[in-house]
């Protein structure tokens, strides 16, 4: 369905990795109707499937009793999406650059920087338990990416 | 019963070991380290390893991938192994030379260039 108006949508899961299979289908058919390209769909469901994982492991804590809200909208323009758990949040800026000395060779710690680097924009609320991220069609965020100084 | 499909597939060649991930979508935690434990155990069979990870088959993969890939290769170090990657599509590949991992692994455009000059594992 092609949306010129944007139409909300808001889904509640509980904190199970296999919770996000259903609606990770309904967002990418959304974009593949608004006709966003591959590389734009590729680009939502990579920061989609990181952002639901940070939210049931590290904010949810993998609580079984807990669970993640999910707003999106898609228009032939854009798409926005909110993830939002019921965690304590977290500070993402004191979130180290995985790119750089040490943290290169860490098994963990790239899917913030993966959400950055395929969205157009992301914010988080002041907490930090909740995400807003949008992707803007063909508007690329690849290469805006800066190289920060190696220390 | 429903047939499980093995999410890896292991072929052994003159010079190397091939693991060809079967999957195109790699995502769950759990199939994450049903792989790692499958990676581990064939590393653990020989002394040294040529380990070679094939990827042409994954069209999309999670960050915990990476991670994978990152204790795959510090076990492979502690065995003085090596580990090369290969056939990563584009999209994947965009991925890996983000993050800066294309510093850290091999990656070759198939298996044929990754097992060339492949030393016997001996």
């Amino acid at each position: 369905m092609t949306s010129k108006k944007p139409v909300n949508h808001s889904i509640v899961v509980a904190s199970d990795p296999s919770a996000i299979v259903g609606i990770s289908r309904r967002i990418l058919s959304s974009l593949k109707a608004n006709k966003f390209s591959q590389e734009d769909i590729f680009a939502v469901h990579l920061a989609l499937e990181e952002a639901f994982i940070n939210s049931i492991k590290h904010g949810n804590k993998m609580d079984p009793t807990k669970e993640v809200k999910i707003d999106y909208s898609v228009t032939l323009d854009k798409i926005e999406i909110s993830v939002t758990d019921q965690g304590k949040g977290f500070q993402p800026d004191a979130v180290p650059d995985p790119r750089f000395g040490d943290n290169l060779y860490k098994a963990g710690g790239r899917g913030l920087f993966l959400m950055r680097s395929y969205m157009n924009e992301i914010k988080f609320n002041e907490s930090g338990n909740s995400l807003r991220m949008v992707k803007y069609k063909g508007k690329s965020s690849l290469a805006e990416i800066q190289t920060p100084p190696q220390s | 019963m429903a047939a499980i499909k093995p999410k890896i597939s292991v072929q052994y060649t003159e010079n190397a070991t091939v693991i060809t991930f079967t999957t195109e979508k790699i995502l769950e935690e759990k199939d994450i380290q049903s792989i790692q434990e499958s990676i581990m155990s064939v590393i653990e069979q020989a002394e040294r390893i040529n380990l070679i990870l094939d990827f042409s088959s994954v069209k999309f993969l999670s960050s915990a991938v990476l991670g994978l890939l990152i204790r795959v290769s510090k076990r492979i170090y502690e065995r003085d192994s090596r580990l090369s990657l290969c056939s990563i599509n584009p999209k994947i590949y965009e991925i890996f030379k983000i993050t800066r991992l294309t510093k850290i692994f091999d990656i070759y455009p198939d298996i044929e260039s990754a097992a060339e000059g492949l030393p016997q594992p001996g």
